[in-house]
C-alpha cells in the first residue's frame, strides 16, 4: 500500500497512535460494496479513529445518504475487518455531523472512479448553485456530455451520454 | 383518560412529549411520502424518471428511519423505528395530509412531491440551527438531499406546466386539487408553537413566507396559477387524515402485522 493512500486522515495535524495508523491502512482495504473499485476511506465516510480518555478506540463512519442500502453492509465489513485484526473491542460509530459531502471523495478515490467508468464528483457548491462544472466522459475524455437523468442504479450516482463517442456512463453525484 | 392525567405537565415531560410528537410529524411525512412514491416503481413514465423516484423514495425512507429511531429515543419506552413504522395505526401516524395522497396522474405526483420538497427546504434548513443538536444533525443531513430532489421536482414542474396544453391542463389541475392541503403545511398548533418557544424548530411564520415565495416563483415559470386560499377539514399532522391512509398502512404494515417480527 502507498504511503499516500493514508494521507486522508481526517484529523489531521493529530499525531497518529501505532494502533490509529493500523486502523486507517485496515480500513483503506475494505471496499464500498457497491463500488468496489473504492475504499471506505477513499469514500471519505471514515470521519475519525482516535483513542479517547477511557482508552477505548472510536472509529466513526458517517452514511453518504441516508437510506443507502450500503450502509449495513459497510458496517458490517468494518466491524469483521477490525474483529479480524485484533481490535475487536474498538467501538464503531455512526457519525452524522457534519453530513457526508461528495467533496471528501479523496484525489485516489476520483482517480479509481474515473478509471472504472464512473465520472467523479465535481465541487459540490457549484452543483447547488446550479452552475455544476463540465462532467467530462470516463471513457474518451470529452467535456460535451449530456445528462441523461439526475438519477442511476443507486443512490449517489447520475445518469449522463457522451455526445462524442455516444457511449452512457454514471457521473458520482454531487451533494 | 381523566381530565388531569391530560393536563400538560410542567417541565421536562412535557417538552419530552412535545418533542416526540414533533419528531413523528416530521418521520411519517418523510415514511408516507416514501411508500407512496415506492408505488411508481414499475409503472413510471419512463425508465429515468421511475429510477428518480424511487431514489426519492429511499432518501425519504433514509431520513424516517433516523426520525422514527430519535422519536423511539425520546419516548423511551423500548419502541423502535420498526415498531412505530409497522405497528401504529393511522390515527397514530402525524404526517402532512398531503404527503398520503394519492399518486394519481404524473402531473399529480410530481405537485405533491414539489409541494413538499419546497416545505421540507425551509424546514430543514431552520432545523440545521435547532437547539437540539442530533435534530440539528438530521436535519442537515437531510437537507443536501432534500436540495436534490426539489431541483429534480421543480424541473418536472416548470417542464409540464411550460409544456403542451396537455401537461399544461394536467398539472394546472394537480395544483388545484392539492392546494386545500398546503394550509396545514404553515398552520400553528401547540406543539409547533412551544417546540418555536424552546428554539427547538423554527417560527411557522417566516418558514411559511419564504415557502410562498419559493412556490410563487416556480408557478410564474410554469406558468402556472396559484389558487385561492381553501380552509380543509383534515390536520394529517394531529392524527386526523383522509381515508387514503388506512389503505397505504394497510399495504405498508401487512407483512409485520401477519408475521410480527418477521426480518430477512
Amino acid at each position: 500500500m502507498r504511503a499516500t493512500e493514508l494521507n486522508v486522515v481526517v484529523d489531521t495535524g493529530v499525531a497518529q497512535t501505532a494502533a490509529e495508523r493500523k486502523v486507517w491502512q485496515l480500513l483503506a482495504r475494505v471496499p464500498d460494496p457497491e463500488i468496489p473499485v473504492l475504499s471506505i476511506v477513499d469514500l471519505g465516510i471514515v470521519r475519525y479513529v482516535r483513542r479517547a480518555a477511557d482508552g477505548a478506540l472510536h472509529v466513526g463512519i458517517t452514511p453518504t445518504y441516508t437510506g443507502c442500502p450500503a450502509t449495513a453492509a459497510i458496517r458490517s465489513a468494518t466491524r469483521a475487518a477490525l474483529d479480524q485484526a485484533g481490535f475487536a473491542d474498538a467501538l464503531l460509530e455512526e457519525s452524522l455531523s457534519p453530513p457526508w459531502t461528495s467533496d471528501w471523495v479523496t484525489p485516489e478515490g476520483r482517480a479509481k472512479l474515473e478509471a472504472f467508468g464512473i465520472a467523479p464528483p465535481g465541487d459540490a457548491a457549484a452543483a447547488l448553485r446550479r452552475a455544476p462544472e463540465p462532467v467530462r466522459c470516463p471513457r474518451c475524455g470529452s467535456l460535451v456530455t449530456e445528462r441523461i437523468s439526475e438519477f442511476g442504479s443507486t443512490p449517489c450516482k447520475a445518469h449522463y451520454v457522451c455526445s462524442a463517442c455516444r457511449e452512457p456512463f454514471d457521473h458520482f453525484k454531487c451533494i | 383518560m381523566s381530565a388531569k392525567a391530560a393536563a400538560p405537565v410542567q417541565g421536562d415531560r412535557a417538552l419530552s412529549e412535545a418533542l416526540f410528537r414533533y419528531v413523528l410529524r416530521l418521520a411519517d411525512t418523510s415514511l408516507v411520502l416514501g411508500q407512496r412514491l415506492g408505488e411508481w416503481i414499475g409503472y413510471a413514465p419512463a425508465l429515468e424518471e421511475d429510477l428518480g423516484l424511487a431514489n426519492l423514495a429511499l432518501d425519504l425512507i433514509g431520513q424516517a428511519r433516523l426520525l422514527l429511531t430519535y422519536a423511539a429515543e425520546i419516548e423511551g419506552v423500548g419502541r423502535d423505528e420498526d415498531a412505530l413504522a409497522f405497528l401504529r395505526d393511522a390515527p397514530e401516524f402525524l404526517n402532512l395530509t398531503l404527503a398520503e395522497q394519492p399518486n394519481g396522474d404524473f402531473a399529480h405526483t410530481i405537485v405533491r412531491q414539489w409541494l413538499i420538497d419546497a416545505w421540507q427546504l425551509e424546514v430543514y434548513e431552520s432545523l440545521t440551527g435547532s437547539a437540539d443538536t442530533r435534530l440539528a444533525a438530521i436535519a442537515a443531513k437531510a437537507l443536501k438531499e432534500t436540495r436534490y430532489h426539489y431541483r429534480f421536482s421543480s424541473g418536472w414542474l416548470v417542464r409540464l406546466g411550460d409544456g403542451t396544453a396537455e401537461s399544461q391542463a394536467r398539472a394546472q389541475q394537480a395544483v388545484d386539487s392539492l392546494w386545500r392541503f398546503t394550509e396545514e403545511l404553515f398552520t400553528p398548533d401547540e406543539i409547533d408553537e412551544r417546540m418555536a418557544a424552546a428554539s427547538i424548530a423554527p417560527q411557522l411564520a417566516a418558514a411559511a413566507e419564504r415557502w410562498v415565495r419559493r412556490v410563487d416563483e416556480d408557478l410564474r415559470r410554469a406558468t402556472l396559477v396559484r389558487p385561492a386560499p381553501q380552509p380543509h377539514p383534515w390536520h394529517g399532522k394531529r392524527g386526523v387524515h383522509t381515508e387514503h391512509l388506512g389503505h397505504l398502512l394497510g399495504e405498508m404494515q401487512h407483512l409485520q402485522r401477519t408475521y410480527p417480527g418477521a426480518s430477512w
